[in-house]
C-alpha cells in the first residue's frame, strides 16, 4: 500500500488486495504455505449457500459512531432493521460506562423509478431528513448494489452536503457485489472514516492505545493500566472528536486482525502512528508477545516484564484449575478469518483438543504484516498443525460433514445464524459476540468459565436434535467431497 | 411512493424467500448480492419473534451470491449451476428462484433459467423479486403468482371440482408475525363447519401436494384486505372458482360468528352445523368474558379507552373491528404500514369506516414508525385519554412515556419469543383481552398513586 491510499476514492476490495480466498481443505500448515506463495488453493466453488456481504459489515463500524448518523442508500431489504441495534448499543454503551444513545439510521428506499432515472434526488433528501431529525455530528452514506449498479455519483452528493451542512457527509462504497469477502466492507467504512474524518495529528499522546473493536465491553483498561497506559476505543461508541484525533496516539492494535488489518496500516502510513506488530491479545503467548510490542511502541519496556511475570503468576493457577475441569473436552472452531486463531490461542491455553477450524474466509496476506507473523501462523506455534482445517463463507452444507465426523464437544462460534448448526447436532456453541471479554489472560478466564456453562446446554439441544431434520439429501451426506 | 423510512416495517421483495419456507419442502434459491438472504431472514429472525431457520431456512438458502462477473457478464450460467446444485442437496418438493437488485438491474432472465431446470418431480419456479420493486407484501403475491403461473397452471390445467374444499389465501408468512398459529385457527375454523381445507402455508399444511390439488376447490377464501387478491382473481380466471372476499381477519366473538356464517352461507354449507358451531363457541366464549368482568367493573377508570394502530392493513383492521365493537376502544389514529396502492387504500379505509360506527380517527399510510411514533405521540398528548397502541418492539418507549399499554403485533417483534400464539378467532380474542388488560399492571399494582410515581415508572421500564 503507498501512502498514496487516501487520494482514492475506495479502497481495493481484499479479493484483489489480500487475494483473500473463500475455498480451502487441508491442514492449517498447507494453507500457510499456500499464502506464503500467493497461491490459491482450489477453485471456487460452482455451490453455495448464502453469505453475507460487505454492506453489513460497514454497518457495525459505522452504525453505533456516537452522535453519527447513517444513511443506508438502498431498497428497504438492505436496511430492515429491528431495535436490536439500539439494544445493542445501549447495552454496550453501560458497559463501557458510557451514557447510551440510540444509533441514528435512516433509508432512501430506493425505488424501481429511481433504478432508471436515478436516486440522487432522493438520497439527497434522505441526508437532509437525517441532519434534521438527529442534529448529527457525521453523516455516512453506505451505497449498495442497486445504487452502485445503476451509477449513483454518491462522492459527488457527500461533497456537496458537506459544504452545505458543514459536517463531514462521508461515503462508504460498501456494495455487495463488488466483494466475495464480506470484510472488505470493514476496509470501506475505515477508508470513509479515514478520508473524511481523521484529521491530522495536532498533539501526541504518548500513552494512548487505539484499540479497533466492536461493541465490547471496558477489558482494555486493566489490560493497557498494567502499563500505564489507557485504550481508545475505535470506532463503535466512540464520538467523532475521539475519531477525529486517532492520529494522536501512540500506536494502534485491534481484537482481531481481520478487523483491523486496513486502518492500522494507513494510520502507520500517513499519520506515523505505529501499528503493534504482533497478534492481538489472546492467549498467554500472544498476550505475552503484545504487552512486550506495546510496550516497546511506548517506551514502557522497562517494566513490561515484571507486569508479564506478575500477570502469570496471578493468572497461571487460575488458569490451571479450569483446564482440568475442561480436561479431555473437544473443540471446534467456526469463526474468522483470524479471530479463529485467536480463539485456537485461547482454547489451547485451556488445554482443549482442537478438533478442527473453519474460517469464514482466508486473508493470503494483510495490510503490513509479513506472512511469517501472520496469525495463522501466530496460532500453529502455539496450539500446534490442525489437520482439519477448511475455509468456507458458512456454509452449513459444508460444515454438517465435517461436525458430523469429528464430533466435538462443543463449538466456539463467532458469526450470526451459524451456531444453529451446532445446536441441531446437539453440540453446544458458544456464541462469541462480546470479543473484548476474551482478550488478555483474564479473557483466558473468562472464556472457560463460559464454557462450562455452555456445557449445560447438552441436554436441551440434545432434544433439539432428536426432533430435527435436515435438509440435505442422501447423496450428498453420503459423498466425498466437501463441496463441488 | 417508497419513501425515506427510518424504522422499518418491512422489508424489500426479495422477503417474499419466507412465504417460499413456509410452504412445507418448498425450497428458495436466491439469485443475488452475497447478503441479501441473510440480511432479509436476520429482519424476520430477530423481528419476527425469533422463529429461526427452521428446516432449510437461514444460512442453509442455496445463494448464486452475486459478484462482479455476474453483475458484468450477466449470471445467468452461476444461476443455473446453483439450481442444478441446490437440486441434489436439498431435499424439496418444489424449488422457487428469487432474484435480487443485481439480477434485476442486469436483467437475467430467471424464469428462463427455472423452466429449463423444471422437472417434473422436482418444479422448479423462477420470479422476480428485485428489492427495488417493492416490498415484501408485494414480494409475496409475486410468489404466489409464480407458483400458480409456471406451475400448478402448466401441470394441472383442468380442475376436478371437489365440494367442500376450500383454498386459503391470508396472512404473509413471517411478516405477519403471528401467521402459523393464524393459520392452525382459520383451518380449524373452516374444519368445524365442515369444510376440507387447503391451508398452503404453516406446519398445518401438507405442502406441495396441498398446491396441486388447488385448481380442485370449491372455492378460495381471502381473508386479507389487498394481499393476495390478484391470486384468487387468477385462480377464477383460470378454473371458473369463485372467491370469498373477506378483507377482516375475526378476532373475537363477534367477528368470528360472523366470519363463520359468512363463509357457510358462500359454501353453502348446512346452516344447522354453522349454527351449532357458533353456539358452542360463544357458549365458552360469554362464560370467560363475564368471568373476568370483575376487572372491568373494579377498574374502569383506568382502562384505556383509547386505541392506536400502527400495523399492515391485514391486522390492523381485525384488531381495530374487535376493539372497537367489542372491547369499547375507539380508534384515534390507524396507521397502515404495508403500502397498499391507491385503490386497495380507499378499500381498506372504507371497510375500516364502514365498520366502526363511532370512527373519528385519523387514518394514514406510513411506512416509516418514526413518522407514525410522532403523530401517536402528539395526538395522545392532546386525547388525554389511557390508550393501547396495537404496536411492534419499535413502540416500547413510546408506550412507556405515554403510559400507554402496547400490543406488540407488529413487525418488528425483537424482544418477544412466538411459537404459535395467534389471536385469530374466538380464543384469540380471549388471549388478546388477556395481554390487554395484563397490560395494566406492568407497572405494578394499580392505585390512585401508582401512576404518579414517576421515580417507580422509571426504575421498572421494560426494554425503553
Amino acid at each position: 500500500m503507498s501512502s498514496d491510499a487516501l487520494k482514492l476514492t475506495e479502497v481495493e476490495v481484499r479479493d484483489r488486495r489480500l487475494k483473500s480466498i473463500l475455498s480451502f481443505n487441508g491442514k492449517a500448515s498447507e494453507l500457510q504455505e499456500y499464502s506464503r506463495q500467493l497461491k490459491k488453493p482450489e477453485k471456487d466453488r460452482c455451490f453455495s449457500q448464502c453469505g453475507d456481504c460487505a454492506q453489513m459489515c460497514a454497518a457495525t463500524v459505522t452504525y453505533h459512531i456516537k452522535g453519527a448518523a447513517v444513511v443506508v442508500h438502498s431498497p428497504m431489504g438492505c436496511f430492515a432493521n429491528t431495535p436490536n441495534n439500539n439494544e445493542a448499543t445501549k447495552h454496550a454503551a453501560l458497559e463501557r460506562g458510557i451514557e447510551p444513545f440510540k444509533v441514528q439510521t435512516i433509508c432512501s428506499n430506493i425505488s424501481e423509478k429511481d433504478t432508471i432515472y436515478g436516486g440522487i434526488k432522493k438520497l439527497n433528501d434522505a441526508v437532509h431528513t437525517a441532519y434534521e431529525r438527529f442534529n448529527p455530528t457525521v453523516i455516512f452514506i453506505q451505497s449498495s448494489c442497486a445504487a452502485g449498479i445503476v451509477g449513483d455519483d454518491i462522492e459527488s452528493v457527500a461533497e456537496e452536503l458537506t459544504d452545505e451542512l458543514g459536517i463531514p457527509i462521508v461515503p462508504v462504497f460498501c456494495e455487495g457485489f463488488k466483494s466475495k469477502i464480506w470484510s472488505s466492507g470493514f476496509d470501506a467504512a475505515y477508508h470513509g472514516i479515514l478520508r473524511k474524518v481523521v484529521k491530522e495529528p495536532k498533539e501526541k499522546k504518548k500513552d494512548l492505545v487505539n484499540i479497533f473493536n466492536f461493541l465490547g465491553s471496558d477489558t482494555f483498561t486493566p489490560i493497557l493500566g498494567k502499563l500505564g497506559l489507557r485504550p481508545n476505543y475505535l470506532v463503535p461508541l466512540a464520538d467523532v472528536e475521539t475519531i477525529e484525533k486517532m492520529s494522536e496516539a501512540a500506536c494502534s492494535t485491534h481484537i482481531c486482525e481481520t478487523l483491523g488489518t486496513y486502518i492500522t496500516k494507513v494510520l502507520e502510513d500517513e499519520y506515523g502512528v505505529p501499528k503493534v506488530h504482533a497478534p492481538a491479545p489472546y492467549g498467554v503467548e500472544w498476550t505475552d508477545k503484545w504487552y512486550r510490542e506495546v510496550a516497546r511502541l511506548t517506551g514502557k519496556e522497562d517494566i513490561v516484564e515484571d507486569v508479564i511475570k506478575s500477570e502469570h503468576e496471578r493468572v497461571l493457577p487460575e488458569i490451571e484449575k479450569i483446564r482440568k475441569e475442561l480436561e479431555g473436552k473437544k473443540v471446534y472452531i467456526f469463526a474468522g478469518d483470524s479471530y479463529a486463531h485467536n480463539i485456537a490461542s485461547v482454547v489451547s491455553d485451556l488445554g482443549l483438543e482442537i478438533s478442527g477450524v473453519t474460517t469464514l474466509h482466508h486473508d493470503m496476506r494483510t495490510d503490513g504484516e509479513d506472512s511469517e507473523h501472520s496469525t495463522l501462523q501466530e496460532m500453529i506455534d502455539v496450539a500446534g498443525d490442525i489437520d482439519r482445517f477448511t475455509v468456507c463463507n458458512k456454509q452449513p452444507y459444508e460444515v454438517i460433514k465435517i461436525l458430523k465426523e469429528l464430533k466435538p464437544d462443543f463449538m466456539i462460534v463467532r458469526h450470526m445464524n451459524m451456531t444453529i448448526l451446532g445446536g441441531k447436532l446437539g453440540i453446544p456453541c458458544l456464541l462469541e459476540g462480546e470479543i473484548n471479554v476474551s482478550a488478555g489472560y483474564d479473557g483466558i478466564v473468562t472464556t472457560g468459565k463460559r464454557i462450562k456453562h455452555l456445557l449445560n446446554a447438552k441436554k436441551i439441544l440434545g432434544t433439539l436434535a432428536e426432533y430435527n431434520e435436515f435438509p440435505y439429501t442422501d447423496w450428498w451426506m453420503n459423498e466425498e467431497k466437501l463441496y463441488f | 411512493m417508497s419513501k425515506i423510512i427510518e424504522q422499518a416495517k418491512y422489508t424489500c421483495a426479495l422477503g417474499a424467500q419466507q412465504s417460499v419456507l413456509a410452504i412445507p419442502r418448498a425450497i428458495p434459491i436466491i439469485h443475488a448480492g452475497p447478503g441479501c438472504s441473510s440480511r432479509q431472514f436476520m429482519f424476520v429472525s430477530n423481528g419476527s419473534g425469533f422463529q429461526g431457520e427452521g428446516y432449510a431456512g437461514g444460512g442453509q438458502i442455496p445463494s448464486t451470491n452475486s459478484s462482479q462477473s455476474e453483475v458484468v457478464f450477466g449470471g445467468e450460467k452461476k444461476l443455473a449451476d446453483t439450481i442444478e446444485g441446490a437440486k441434489k442437496v436439498i431435499d424439496g418438493d418444489l424449488y422457487v428462484v428469487l432474484s435480487g437488485c443485481t439480477a434485476g438491474i442486469v436483467g437475467d432472465d430467471v424464469k428462463q433459467v427455472a423452466a429449463e431446470a423444471y422437472e417434473d418431480d422436482k418444479p422448479v419456479v423462477g420470479v422476480d423479486t428485485a428489492g427495488f420493486r417493492g416490498n415484501n407484501y408485494k414480494g409475496h403475491e409475486i410468489v404466489l403468482e409464480g407458483i400458480l403461473n409456471q406451475f400448478i397452471y402448466i401441470d394441472f390445467p383442468k380442475a376436478n371440482v371437489r365440494k367442500g374444499l376450500v383454498n386459503v389465501f391470508s396472512v404473509v408468512p413471517y411478516q405477519n408475525p403471528f401467521w402459523r398459529g393464524d393459520l392452525e385457527e382459520i383451518k380449524r375454523l373452516l374444519e368445524s363447519i365442515g369444510l376440507e381445507v387447503n391451508i398452503l402455508f404453516g406446519y398445518e399444511s401438507d405442502g406441495v401436494s396441498e398446491w396441486k390439488d388447488i385448481p380442485n376447490a370449491q372455492f378460495n377464501l381471502l381473508i386479507s384486505p389487498w394481499v393476495g387478491l390478484n391470486a384468487v382473481k387468477s385462480l377464477e380466471k383460470k378454473y371458473g372458482t369463485p372467491y370469498l372476499h373477506i378483507p377482516t381477519l375475526p378476532i373475537g366473538l363477534k367477528n368470528t360468528s360472523s366470519f363463520l356464517r359468512t363463509v357457510g352461507e358462500f359454501a353453502k354449507v348446512d346452516k344447522d352445523k354453522v349454527e351449532e358451531v357458533v353456539a358452542y363457541e360463544e357458549k365458552k366464549y360469554k362464560q370467560y368474558f363475564v368471568a373476568f368482568g370483575d376487572l372491568l367493573a373494579d377498574f374502569a377508570s383506568y382502562l384505556p379507552y383509547h386505541l392506536y394502530v400502527a400495523n399492515d392493513s391485514l391486522y390492523g383492521l381485525a384488531f381495530a373491528d374487535f376493539l372497537s365493537n367489542e372491547l369499547g376502544i375507539t380508534p384515534k389514529l390507524f396507521a397502515i404500514t404495508d403500502e397498499p396502492d391507491n385503490k386497495s387504500k380507499d378499500f381498506v379505509i372504507n371497510t375500516l369506516v364502514s365498520k366502526n360506527a363511532e370512527w373519528d380517527g385519523k387514518v394514514v399510510a406510513e411506512g416509516d414508525n418514526r413518522v407514525i411514533q410522532d403523530l401517536i405521540y402528539q395526538i395522545i398528548k392532546k386525547e388525554d385519554t389511557k390508550s393501547l397502541i396495537i404496536g411492534s418492539s419499535w413502540d416500547n418507549e413510546l408506550a412507556f412515556e405515554t403510559d400507554s399499554i402496547l400490543i406488540k403485533a407488529g413487525m418488528p417483534i425483537s424482544d418477544k419469543v412466538i411459537i404459535n400464539k395467534s389471536y385469530v378467532g374466538y380464543k384469540g380474542g380471549l388471549t388478546l383481552i388477556e395481554e390487554i388488560y395484563s397490560g395494566l399492571f406492568e407497572k405494578g399494582m394499580i392505585t390512585n398513586t401508582t401512576h404518579a410515581d414517576k421515580d417507580l415508572k422509571e426504575k421498572t421500564c421494560p426494554n425503553a
